[in-house]
């Protein structure tokens, strides 16, 4: 049987979906690219700064930041 | 199939934060506006107090962007791409869950995914350190106040991740009915218990030196040397509604990308199996 990817079908409870290394991979660096974009723009330019003494991403994500619950200045 | 469910939980988090965009214009900006121009006034009243005293005069540092970017452009791109984050992590969350949560249905699944995201991601962190608009919140702890928000995300994270566990492993005792309920109450108690032992920003060492004991970092009354009260508080009715309709726009994007996912994880799930079932006939047979 070939249905190690989708195991359970047809009981209509959600399957395994995952198979391999390459799904780990797509899953890490989705992981990663979700992570970045959460650091931008909640933290950067803040407690800490990738660009050094600059503020252009901070303030223009000013009020985003604010709203979305980030601690701010 | 996992890069199915990144691709849709990233577009679906597009529109969601497209969505929460439309919501903050509307209902946060004024409110926002409200916390800039009572920072503005008390700016201008600490620099009279300080001119009276012969203190030198703090100048205000010039912003590169003008206040219009910021309320339009700027709070747009960042719910936007928040709302991109958040989807392509609710991606992964769903393909990890998809098999590992018992007889719960693809639709349903997104909806508890989702809300596992709100709860982790914001409103649990929120509890302990909530949303703040702009004049609340002093530069010196902005470290301080970073690391305890990102603490409290990460053992929202875990606690909530151990839970599901938690609960499945005692399903086959307690049924998934009570075993939900007693997997619910133990994160409420772990979390509870690391909410009581976080300091309140208030207690930042800084702040207890710089502004004496207070709970949180809001601004009081700014007195003159007699004690007399020169310029107000912060307005507790703008802190009020910055906050709900913080909560509320959050509310919105992981609803919608419950919302939306739903039908997409169903369709990719069933017709997933219905081909895997058609070409394992065959070999089966």
């Amino acid at each position: 049987m070939s249905t190690s990817t989708v195991q359970g079908a047809g009981t209509g409870a959600t399957p395994v979906v995952l198979d391999g290394t390459r799904a780990a991979l797509w899953l890490f660096g989705t992981v990663l690219l979700g992570v970045a974009l959460y650091y931008f723009i909640g933290i950067d330019q803040g407690a800490t700064s990738i660009f050094g003494n600059d503020t252009h991403v901070h303030e223009f994500v000013h009020d985003a930041r604010h709203f979305l619950g980030f601690p701010c200045h | 199939m996992e890069r199915q469910f990144i691709v849709r939980g990233m577009l679906v988090g597009a529109f969601a934060g497209l969505l929460a965009f439309v919501f903050a214009r509307i209902f946060a900006e004024p409110r926002i506006q409200d916390a800039i121009d009572y920072e503005g006034g008390r700016d201008e009243a600490q620099s009279l107090l300080d001119r009276a005293a012969g203190l030198p005069v703090a100048h205000e540092h010039a912003d590169p962007f003008s206040r219009a970017v910021q309320g339009s452009v700027g709070i747009g791109v960042g719910i936007i791409v928040f709302g991109i984050a958040m989807g392509a992590l609710y991606g992964v969350a769903y393909a990890l869950a998809c098999g590992r949560t018992g007889g719960v249905k693809p639709r349903a699944l997104a909806l508890l995914v989702a809300a596992g995201g709100f709860l982790a991601l914001y409103l649990i962190p929120f509890i302990k350190y909530p949303a703040n608009p702009p004049a609340i919140g002093h530069e010196e702890t902005i470290r301080d106040r970073s690391g305890l928000y990102l603490l409290m995300v990460g053992v929202s994270i875990v606690v909530l991740v151990a839970g599901a566990w938690f609960g499945q492993r005692l399903k086959p005792r307690f049924g998934a009915w009570n075993a939900s309920l007693l997997a619910a109450l133990a994160c409420a108690v772990v979390l509870g218990a690391v909410m009581l032992v976080l300091p309140s920003l208030g207690e930042l060492s800084a702040n207890v030196r710089e502004f004496g004991r207070y709970a949180t970092e809001t601004p009081q009354p700014l007195t003159d040397p007699q004690g007399k009260i020169v310029y107000p508080g912060f307005p507790a009715d703008t802190l009020f509604e910055f906050r709900l309709y913080s909560v509320a726009a959050q509310a919105i994007l992981w609803a919608t990308i419950g919302l939306c996912f739903a039908p997409l994880a169903e369709r990719l799930l069933t017709s997933g199996s219905a081909r895997s079932k058609r070409t394992a006939e065959p070999v089966g047979a």
